[in-house]
């Protein structure tokens, strides 16, 4: 667990972050220029704070009286711009905290194996593609034996090919290694698909953090992600192939189908619903090619943004729909009203 | 083949006492050289300014005032001359004095050079090592030094040329005597004071280039081989 909570001025900017990581990855989200890098290089102590108190694990690494140097703090930093030293081979960027780390040096073989380096070892960091930089930096980084792992916008200065290269390796990260990371982005998609906890900044203020599946049903949250990112995040389990090859699973509001996945019975899912995919009716239609159909109540009315509840008494969850005004009013829309939604499209995301 | 009689004796022992002098000006100006480079670049401190004024005063000053404060400072008779004897260390009149003077001459030109190699090290890569959990020193070494290489070879080699046409501090300082503190810009010096001197004046002048230039020249190709390292062209296999 980390726990983060200082404040710092700059002329222009003044900095006043508190929140908390526990395991996973914690993704910081938030506009460029909102103070992300500042807060992150205050948690490796490449900068001192005004005032505040950083603890890791229960061990102060900042506070009044403490301030841990970059080397005492055990946490292994992904820049940007990778850092590799230019000077040295791959190998020897790789093998350059097993001096000073203790317990690093024995994971070289696996950590090499994880992210596929053997083949560059002894190529120079400047004949390597952005990616495979990345790659090495990951490495390098998780071979200084951290506590956390620190990433800083890692794919931000590559393009689009080489972002889907790298997202499977961080993904695996997430999965394979028991390390939380920390992960710095202001890319909606990487933090979709890596984050469990988000803490959201603003103008260098944390906005709200919490686990990512509350959020995308917030309504008051979810745009902060993006319009179309609104949407909500609901359980699901796996009950039975249909002979068409469609999936059976039940979520709190009831059955619902999905198209031919390569899904067990018993098999626990998240199932994406995004806002805009979900189109609300008070009667029950007929004659809809959209197979999902569940019974919902208003919760909350935002706007166009209707928040959901899906199922009864406490094993309901959140769900959220994207409407017009128009319609609010034609549907009169308000909380406690019961309305069908017809859900368009799913995205599975495994639990 | 070079004919071994086309200088004489006096003018050989020039061109090795040049030689002699300006090597050991640079190397033992190059540690202190690194070390102030690093001060003026990478801290702020009160007196900041005033340590890279005497830096660079012997750049500014008349070479004649150098070697005179030199000669005021370090002969027999001066506050470190008078201190110094006692150990066996004279520089009044010596070689040592001649390196003593050149040293001092080319320590601006080898500092700039090298505080320039320092202001163009990322310092987020220092950074990076940091977080790797290496210690600052390893890190001037692992990190720093290999990266400024290139300033540093710059540096001396600035350092060597100047050394070796140094000329006013140290005929001030220490004289022109024949196989003890005459280099070879003091035999050039003294071949033109007599008529008959042109030729063999002519032939050292012709020595100072061909040394200036080789001395450039390495440095270039060391330079490149280290930039073309750094870059992977030269595909090392380590």
């Amino acid at each position: 667990m980390l726990e983060v909570a200082f404040r710092h001025d700059f002329p222009g900017l003044s900095l006043d972050v508190a929140f908390q990581a526990p395991g996973g990855v914690t993704a910081l989200f938030g506009p460029s220029g909102c103070g992300k890098s500042t807060a992150i290089n205050a948690i490796a102590g490449l900068l001192r704070p005004d005032q505040g108190r950083i603890a890791l694990d229960g061990r102060v690494l900042f506070d009044g009286r403490t301030n841990l140097s970059p080397q005492a703090r055990r946490i292994g930093c992904v820049f940007q711009d990778a850092r590799l030293f230019p000077h040295m081979t791959v190998a020897a960027n790789l093998r350059y905290p097993s001096r000073w780390r203790r317990g690093a040096a024995r994971d070289f073989d696996r950590i090499t194996g994880m992210l596929a380096l053997e083949p560059l070892l002894h190529r120079r960091p400047g004949t390597l593609s952005g990616g495979e930089r990345q790659r090495v930096a990951i490495g390098r980084a998780l071979l200084s034996d951290p506590a956390l792992l620190v990433m800083d916008e890692p794919l931000a200065a590559l393009d689009e090919a080489r972002k889907a290269e790298i997202m499977p390796w961080l993904e695996r990260l997430r999965d394979e290694i028991r390390l939380p990371i920390l992960y710095v982005s202001h890319s909606v998609p990487e933090v979709l698909r890596l984050a469990t906890t988000v803490v959201l900044m603003r103008q260098g203020r944390v906005v709200h953090s919490g686990p990512l599946a509350a959020i995308l049903a917030d309504p008051e949250l979810a745009p902060q992600l993006g319009a179309r990112e609104a949407g909500a995040l609901i359980r699901a389990t796996v009950e039975a192939r249909e002979p068409d090859g469609m999936v059976r699973v039940a979520t709190a509001g009831g059955p619902m189908l999905l198209p031919g996945l390569d899904l067990a019975p018993g098999q626990a899912l998240r199932l994406r619903i995004l806002a805009h995919e979900v189109i609300l009716a008070r009667e029950a239609p007929r004659g809809l090619s959209a197979l999902n159909l569940l019974p919902v109540t208003v919760t909350c009315v935002e706007g166009g943004l209707v928040q959901l509840a899906l199922g009864q008494g406490a094993q309901h969850e959140r769900m959220l729909a994207q409407v017009t005004l128009r319609s609010v009013k034609a549907l009169e829309l308000q909380p406690g009203t019961a309305c069908h939604a017809i859900v368009k499209s799913v995205s599975v995301l495994p639990s | 083949m070079i004919p071994t009689d086309w200088l004489g004796p006096q003018e050989w022992q020039a061109v090795r006492l040049s030689l002699r002098v300006a090597a050991v000006a640079t190397l033992a100006g190059l540690p202190p050289a690194v070390a102030v480079a690093w001060l003026l670049a990478r801290r702020r401190f009160p007196g900041h300014g005033l340590l890279s004024g005497i830096v660079h005063l012997p750049l500014i000053l008349p070479p004649v005032v150098t070697g005179y404060l030199l000669l005021v400072t370090f002969g027999t008779q001066g506050p470190v001359g008078s201190l110094l004897k006692p150990l066996g260390i004279v520089f009044a009149f010596r070689w040592t004095g001649a390196a003593l003077a050149c040293g001092i001459m080319s320590f601006p030109l080898m500092v700039r050079a090298i505080r320039l190699g320092f202001e163009a090290v990322d310092p987020k890569l220092e950074q990076a090592a940091a977080t790797l959990g290496a210690p600052r020193a390893w890190i001037f070494v692992t990190v720093t030094l290999p990266l400024i290489l290139p300033a540093i070879l710059a540096g001396a080699t600035l350092g060597f040329a100047k050394a070796m046409g140094e000329f006013g501090a140290t005929i001030t300082f220490v004289s022109n005597i024949p196989g003890q503190t005459q280099t070879l810009p003091s035999a050039i010096y003294a071949l033109l004071q007599v008529p008959s001197g042109d030729a063999a004046a002519l032939r050292l002048v012709l020595v100072s280039v061909v040394i200036a230039m080789g001395a450039v020249l390495v440095s270039e190709w060391l330079a490149w081989r280290m930039t073309a390292r750094m870059n992977g062209r030269a595909e090392g296999r380590a």
